[in-house]
């Protein structure tokens, strides 16, 4: 079947959809370990990669999957694993690994009811502030969200391009309705998506020093094996490479992997705008939640409500600016999660007071429904 | 007089280890195997856990990785199937690759992925201060078995044996020929090898437990070292606390990297979708 421009039609799942942004941004190695909602990502990933002469392995627990994927990663292989969380809480301490390291990687969580085992077939989106604040010590964080299929493929490509064009690990999270929709996509051509790769150094050898930032923070990597022989340690180090205890360099080297994300603030984020033009009354609303939210807007509209919805594509770094703009314009913010108000906390941070925060949660396993969020816009309208 | 400071970073010294300390003997033994094999310094990557044996990375000349506890030899499998070409090396204690890196020791064995793990056996967790490590003999004593150990000790090489490792040997750091010896054959061995090396802890260990100076700890395993041969004439009590030293396990195996490798060229050739 092909569409009128002879591109082919297809239908997709979302985690089907997360694999082929993979492999599309230049996926070589993933490593992963089976968990539900994720486990289709690996399946068709242990189907596809060999095929491009890649490689896939199920290892034998989730932490030795983010310890391969960031081994790889570092000998120039561009890396993932996907998981949920049980899973997630078990990556953490190599998530700081590969962020004090600064090796690239993408970690995908397909969200699932929690705490522990929780809710394993259901959606949630309870791993918001850990994958935030995850991993131990003062530490970067980029977090991508996905409402829908076609843009689980694409914030897949991203959270490659980030991840190289950053030096840190980035992390996409799904939840288990984005993961299982099946939708109708047709994926865009090779020339359409940009890809990214790590800077390279540009000195001999015997002038690398693997952690000496460019000016934008970020220092150039050597790929392991190509004559660059350097350390690299999860202890804190200076420039070098190796371990420094000098408060100085310690804490130059934490504030300036910080930076990597505090001064790019801009660059990262993205957020959507849906029918916010005129609206005096917002919804704050990413993955599946969103799509719920997108309906409520819709039929509101039909009712002559002046409401809009915005979505951020990036959960963190919090699109703040764009909240607290909103906030200026509107009555009421409604902030719709399945979580107990994760989000909501945040925009209630950004808003400091300036427009009324409505939280909207559900943890009972089930999807938010437009008419819940419906109901809420016409209370407060 | 073998040139180590080909091997050595020396602005990186001096080291962090304690005198009496075996750790330097296994190093340097390590080094003059990888001198003997003639690998150059660009093509071996050298990975280790935490602990005090994985501090080794931070002195030698390679692309050294010093990883997280317990996960070298996991973080080692990514490196080795990215670049295959790699001469991947781990050095680790018994803490760190046989309590929380347990499972990766024995399923690196079973894929038997090409890789040579030197395993640095000194019986304790000598850097967080004399804790019992799973290869701490019942009743000795450590930091948190004042009274004395419990637990019945893990036998290292057997277990590598038991996962399905293509290579295991099993030497002490007085040992030193022997020891360059079966690191050299580790390395070459295309698959999963074990090197043990039981090694003194004179500072956290050997105090504790009365085991005396460094060179009577050397002199302790020079004599409870049996080799393989002498112990097969023995009877199991006859072996109580003994060291069996040799190559334990020497198979040729199908590696997991080369089964991979058959694998992309079997269905690369087919329609890619």
């Amino acid at each position: 079947m092909a569409n009128p421009k002879g591109r082919k039609v297809r239908m997709m799942q979302g985690n089907e959809a997360c694999a082929e942004g993979a492999l599309r941004a230049g996926l070589k190695f993933f490593a992963g370990y089976p968990i539900t909602p994720s486990s289709e990502i690996a399946e068709c990933l242990a189907l596809k990669l060999p095929r491009r002469g890649g490689k896939f392995i199920q290892m034998e627990d989730e932490i030795a999957a983010m310890a391969a994927i960031l081994g790889a990663s570092l000998m120039g292989a561009k890396s993932m694993t996907a998981t949920s969380g049980p899973g997630f809480s078990l990556k953490q301490e190599n998530l700081g690994y590969a962020t004090i390291a600064e090796i690239p990687c993408v970690v995908v969580n397909v969200q699932r009811g929690g705490p522990s085992t929780g809710l394993p077939t259901q959606a949630a989106q309870g791993d918001l502030m850990q994958a935030r604040w995850g991993t131990h010590g003062d530490h970067p964080a980029i977090v991508l969200s996905a409402s829908g299929v076609l843009e689980a493929f694409m914030q897949t490509v991203r959270a490659f391009n980030l991840s190289e064009r950053f030096r840190t690990p980035v992390i996409l999270l799904l939840d288990e309705i984005i993961g299982h929709i099946n939708e109708k996509v047709v994926l865009p051509e090779e020339e359409e998506i940009e890809v990214l790769n790590r800077r390279r150094p540009t000195v001999p050898p015997e002038e690398y020093l693997p952690y000496a930032a460019a000016e934008d923070g970020v220092p150039p990597m050597a790929n392991f094996g190509e004559g660059y022989r350097y350390h690299v340690t999860g202890l804190m180090h200076d420039e070098t490479g190796f371990p420094t205890t000098i408060p100085e360099k310690v804490d130059h080297a934490l504030r300036r992997i910080n930076s990597k994300v505090d001064n790019h603030v801009e660059e990262i984020i993205e957020v959507n705008r849906f029918e916010l033009e005129d609206a005096r009354v917002a919804v704050v609303a990413y993955g599946a939640t969103a799509r719920s939210a997108k309906r409520a807007v819709t039929d509101a509209r039909e009712k002559g409500l002046k409401v809009g919805l915005l979505r951020p594509l990036v959960l963190w770094p919090f699109p703040k600016e764009e909240i607290l703009a909103l906030a200026k314009d509107v009555s009421h913010i409604i902030v719709p999660e399945l979580n107990l108000g994760q989000f909501a906390h945040e925009v209630e941070w950004a808003v400091c007071g300036k427009t009324e925060v409505v939280k909207l949660n559900r943890v009972d396993g089930e999807p938010i429904r437009p008419a819940q969020i419906l109901d809420v816009i016409e209370k407060v309208s | 007089m073998f040139n180590y400071e080909k091997y050595l970073r020396m602005n990186r010294f001096p080291h962090i280890w304690c005198t009496g300390c075996g750790i330097g003997v296994v190093l340097k033994a390590l080094l003059r195997a990888i001198d003997s094999l003639k690998l150059s310094k660009d093509e071996v990557v050298m990975v280790s856990g935490i602990g005090c044996s994985s501090r080794a990375t931070g002195y030698v000349d390679f692309n050294t990785l010093h990883t997280t506890h317990g996960r070298a030899i996991a973080f080692a499998t990514g490196v080795k199937m990215a670049k295959p070409e790699m001469t991947v090396i781990v050095v680790s204690g018994d803490g760190d690759a046989t309590a929380i890196g347990g499972n990766h020791y024995i399923h690196a064995a079973r894929r038997n992925i090409d890789m040579t793990v030197i395993l640095f056996n000194n019986h304790i967790y000598g850097m967080t201060g004399g804790q019992y490590s799973p290869t701490t003999p019942q009743g000795r004593f450590a930091s948190t078995a004042p009274y004395g150990n419990l637990e019945a000790p893990f036998n290292t090489s057997g277990l590598a044996e038991a996962a399905g490792a293509s290579f295991v040997a099993r030497t002490t750091a007085y040992q030193v020929a022997q020891m360059e010896r079966f690191m050299k054959q580790g390395i070459q061995k295309k698959g999963f090898s074990l090197i043990e090396v039981r090694t003194p802890c004179p500072v956290a260990y050997g105090r504790r437990n009365r085991l005396g100076s460094p060179v009577d700890m050397f002199k302790a395993l020079k004599e409870g070292s049996l080799t393989k041969a002498q112990a097969e004439k023995m009877k199991p009590e006859e072996l109580e606390g003994k060291i069996i030293t040799g190559v334990l396990v020497d198979v040729e195996k199908p590696e997991y990297i080369d089964e991979y490798d058959k694998l992309i060229e079997r269905v690369g050739k087919a329609v890619s979708g």
